[in-house]
């Protein structure tokens, strides 16, 4: 295909781009940039943001770093990718942080400027890794980032503190030269931002064009890059993280149920974006309370559903530890209530910004008392929307506490997704009381849900009591007697278990039948599906289970897991999913894949893996 | 909450439930039960429009023991739900019954919170200085040196003072009642209710079992009106048997005089103003205890400020004033889509 000025293009199927700098270099902004733009053309795309726990760690050093992946596709791309096609390194740091996680012949973009000796010995180099000889496997374009934006914005009366931070600008140009993308569309971007600073907005789009017109120019980028637009569904779609996707999907159950929308939270790495997201929206009624504490959190969630709104709390783990007393009191009052837990790595404060899987079992046990939760996870950024909406339907329906599992890599990742109409979506059906309804009793029961009936305060004749004492059963007035506790238990788990007849069947990606079935749960879908299809691809008789409804499970789960010669529980932790499916399925023997690093899986890994249990057999 | 005259005539009966209360024979908590029902019918709320939220202890078995919309919830946490409560539905009379363990202790956070945010919630706290349910332990308002089951050899640590820790919080109505006077009690959980902003009431309240008489220097029915001084907004601070003592200040302090000696007039003595935004009197006058000082009963602050509800309705009629976007649909399809043909 001939490009500009005779210079050659290459087509591609995928490619995976990451932007590397200090924290406050403006990484994450120009990979949303990126993202956006690609998706704009009509590429796949998933991102993953990897950030540091401090907000300012030290400059220049590898603590400091904070990158920004894209994976953009011709074809389906489910993962943010293993390994980089293409690295900007705005500094020694950030070279030595993503050196290991760059394919061979991988175009690597540093800012020149920024590595001299007092750099790069910052960032932990004894020698200058330019003349090291360790790049030689790279296609490194050496280009005066730093220099050269100044140099542009010299005419904007713009102090050089600021315009440091347009140096994203530089390198978002570069690329766009690159991956042969209209400039108009970074334009566009860029007027958007600075909408209200004309002369900041100016100074950027300047800057814009500096990078694309060096990248035109020097010899050292002679060959640009085509993706070519994904062939997939027609339609509106969105680049969606999986905290927005979250917040959204709550706020679409409060529209359709006509509820108030009511998040009482505690600010908490990294489920801080839904109580921000959901702040601003106001003028859709959702009220947000940023409670003194997680235990406050929950408690006013509690209360704004005793009152008639849809109670929500997110957090993380440690938040969830400090949730769980509230937990038991919603269990017992039977109130719907939304718990979201975007899990990070623990134990304890642990790894704020990193993903894991490790909160599992404190969703599902963490209580005194038998205290049975609802627990769903989703799956991909994008699916929260749909699974934090199941999660406010099912709650409510069946009056009850629902945990939603989302996780660091779901929670900032993001995905393109296929915009819904709110029609379209399932209607959620509210048990409800009419006024002075004479035979309302407190826990007075539906008889094929088993949920107590909705009674909201300010409705006439319905004054009623409800508590953390056990009560009797439909009066619901106190009760200490004995069997009526052994009753009040047993229904309350029934009515749990009872979910599962309203929850879809379980999915198998592949055959029913076969050598080895791979299963996952929760966030990790896009590196497992992704992994199993290559395979599939290449004959391989494996198949995938990844399991969004945890408890209860889905009823056909048995006889997913019967048609295999082998099963593997691939999850990151030390095998928390494991040990519950031996617990509920016993008749079958469970491999592991369990890695607790912080990160997601790779593709590679897992594929080397799944190929040595199929040589076994 | 409207103060309707058309709201339909209720009586304290209509409040009454048929179970049985199960706090011990000449338990405060009778007395008090009894002054908030008497309350209710005056205070311009339906009766559907109530809540009372507790915590855990005796006192907040109240709930059970009151023909009302109830929540008895988790030790400590009860202002935390009832905010949950009051933000999602600002119409309701939102009540909340404490205890001195579970609003000074475990729910210290959660009290201080509700007061600096100042929601329209009436709270009622027990203070008997013990711990009742669990049998007998001290808690965080405690004398020093108060020997229980857990303090064999005397507490070794200074007691809060509720008063104290409201006005540290900010909060905006605080009034001490005793459970002896049932009169007082109600005048002033009708103010409370009336207030618009967080009132507490801290009702001094014996406990029969475990701390007897642990009010008797105040409450005596012989030395009541010498040790107790009843604060009302706008008139002097006079208080004894033959209501000739008064307070009057000294420097940057209180100090007792009696009208008759030493020239003192009634005109002399300090006239209380419970509205006064500054809270340095208020603080003051909450501190005052015996033998040097009578103990202030009544309304001690009553300041009229910002409602936490109240904004918070504001910004979202704001907002969705504002706002171009109606719906989820509209959520879903603003900013940046991208359209596939």
């Amino acid at each position: 295909m001939p490009g500009k000025r005779g210079k050659k293009v290459i087509e591609l199927e995928e490619v995976v781009v990451k932007f590397a700098g200090d924290s406050g270099d403006g990484m994450q902004l120009t990979g949303s940039q990126f993202s956006d733009t690609s998706a704009f053309v009509g590429n796949d795309l998933a991102t993953f943001p990897d950030y540091p726990a401090e907000i300012r760690a030290p400059e220049g050093t590898v603590a400091g770093v904070s990158g920004f992946q894209v994976h953009i596709g011709k074809k389906e791309i489910q993962t943010p990718g293993d390994r980089a096609d293409v690295l900007v390194a705005m500094n020694p740091a950030a070279l030595k942080a993503n050196l290991r996680w760059l394919k061979k012949g991988a175009i690597l973009i540093i800012d020149i400027d920024n590595f001299d000796s007092h750099h790069y010995k910052k960032a932990g180099y004894i020698e200058d890794p330019l003349h090291e000889g360790t790049l030689e496997n790279y296609n490194v374009i050496k280009a005066p980032i730093s220099s050269l934006t100044r140099v542009t914005i010299s005419q904007f009366n713009i102090d050089h503190r600021t315009a440091d931070k347009m140096r994203n600008q530089f390198v978002a140009g570069m690329l766009y030269w690159l991956f042969n993308r209209n400039i108009k569309i970074g334009e566009t971007f860029l007027k958007e931002r600075f909408k209200k600073k004309p002369n900041l907005r100016n100074a950027n789009i300047a800057v814009l064009h500096s990078g694309y017109g060096y990248a035109e120019t020097i010899e050292a980028m002679a060959i640009t890059f085509q993706v070519d637009p994904a062939i997939r569904g027609k339609g509106l779609f969105r680049n969606i993280t999986g905290n927005q996707a979250t917040s959204w999907g709550l706020l679409a159950a409060a529209e359709k149920s006509g509820r108030k929308l009511f998040l009482g939270s505690y600010p908490i790495t990294p489920a801080s974006e839904i109580l921000q997201e959901l702040s601003t929206m106001k003028h859709l009624d959702a009220i947000t309370f940023q409670a003194e504490d997680e235990i406050a959190g929950i408690c006013s969630a509690i209360g704004a559903s005793y009152a008639g709104g849809l109670g929500v709390t997110s957090t993380s783990g440690p938040g969830l530890a400090l949730k769980n007393e509230a937990l038991g009191l919603a269990v017992i009052t039977e109130l719907p209530l939304v718990v979201i837990d975007v899990q990070r790595g623990g134990p304890s404060t642990g790894l704020p910004t990193k993903t894991e899987q490790a909160d599992l079992l404190q969703a599902l046990y963490g209580r005194n008392g038998e205290s049975p939760c609802i627990v769903l996870a989703a799956s991909t950024p994008a699916n929260c929307f749909h699974f934090a909406y199941q999660a406010a339907k099912i709650a409510m329906e069946h009056m009850t506490p629902v945990i939603l599992l989302s996780d660091a890599y779901l929670a900032n990742g993001s995905e393109l997704w296929s915009i819904p109409k709110t029609e379209d979506l399932m209607p959620i059906n509210l048990p409800l009381v009419d006024d002075n309804d004479a035979f309302y009793l407190p826990y007075h029961r539906d008889p094929k849900k088993l949920s107590r009936y909705w009674a909201i305060p300010g409705q006439k004749g319905l004054r009623h009591r409800v508590g953390s004492l056990e009560k009797a059963d439909v009066t619901g007035e106190v009760s200490y007697d004995p069997l009526n506790h052994e009753i009040m238990v047993l229904t309350r788990s029934e009515k749990v278990e009872r979910v599962a007849n309203y929850i879809p069947e379980q999915k198998i990606i592949g055959k029913k039948r076969g050598d080895l079935l791979v299963i996952g749960w929760g966030g990790t879908y896009g590196s497992l599906y992704t992994a199993v299809k290559e395979l599939q691809k290449e004959g391989k008789n494996i198949s995938l289970v990844q399991f969004n409804y945890i408890f209860p499970l889905p009823k056909n789960t048995g006889n997913v897991l019967k048609g295999f010669r082998k099963r593997i529980v691939c999850e990151l932790n030390l095998g928390q999913f494991s040990t519950y499916l031996r617990s509920k399925y016993p008749q079958f023997d469970y491999l592991q894949y369990n890695k607790i690093q912080g990160l997601p899986f790779l593709v590679t890994e897992l594929k080397n893996k799944f190929n040595e249990l199929l040589e076994e057999i | 909450m409207a103060f309707e005259t058309s709201t339909p005539v209720i009586s304290p009966a209509d409040f009454n439930l048929d179970t049985q209360v199960k706090w011990c024979p000449g338990c405060g908590g009778h007395t008090v039960l009894s002054a908030i029902k008497k309350a209710l019918p005056e205070i311009g709320v339906q009766k559907d429009k109530i809540v009372f939220v507790s915590g855990i202890g005796c006192s907040s078995r109240f709930p059970y023991y009151i023909n009302s919309y109830g929540f008895h919830s988790l030790h400590g946490r009860a202002p935390a739900i009832a905010s949950g409560i009051k933000i999602t539905n600002p119409e309701l009379s939102v009540w909340i019954i404490t205890g001195d363990g579970d609003s000074m202790a475990i729910g210290g956070n959660h009290f201080i919170h509700i007061l600096r945010r100042n929601l329209d919630v009436n709270i009622i706290l027990f203070n008997n200085k013990i711990y009742g349910l669990t049998k007998g332990q001290y808690s965080p308002t405690s004398p020093l040196g108060s020997i229980t089951k857990t303090s064999p050899d005397g507490t070794i640590e200074p007691p809060f003072l509720p008063g104290e820790l409201a006005m540290g919080a900010q909060g905006t109505f605080y009034a001490r009642v005793v459970d002896t006077d049932p009169k007082m009690m109600t005048e002033v959980f009708i103010e409370a209710a009336k207030h618009k902003g967080t009132s507490l009431v801290e009702v001094l309240q014996n406990c029969v079992i475990f701390n007897n008489q642990v009010h008797a220097d105040i409450t005596g029915k012989d030395v009541r009106e010498d040790h107790q001084i009843y604060l009302e907004h706008g008139k002097p601070m006079i208080f004894g048997k033959n209501r000739d003592q008064g307070l009057m200040q000294s420097g940057s302090k209180f100090i007792v005089v009696t009208i008759g000696e030493n020239g003192i007039k009634k005109e002399d003595i300090l006239v209380h103003n419970a509205h006064n935004p500054d809270d340095t009197r208020h603080y003051m006058l909450s501190r005052m205890s015996r033998p040097k000082f009578p103990v202030a009963m009544g309304i001690i602050r009553q300041w009229k400020t910002g409602v936490y509800e109240c904004m918070l309705n504001k910004q979202i009629r704001e907002a969705k004033k504002k706002s171009k976007i109606h719906s989820v649909n509209d959520l879903l399809r603003s900013g940046n889509t991208f359209r596939i043909h």
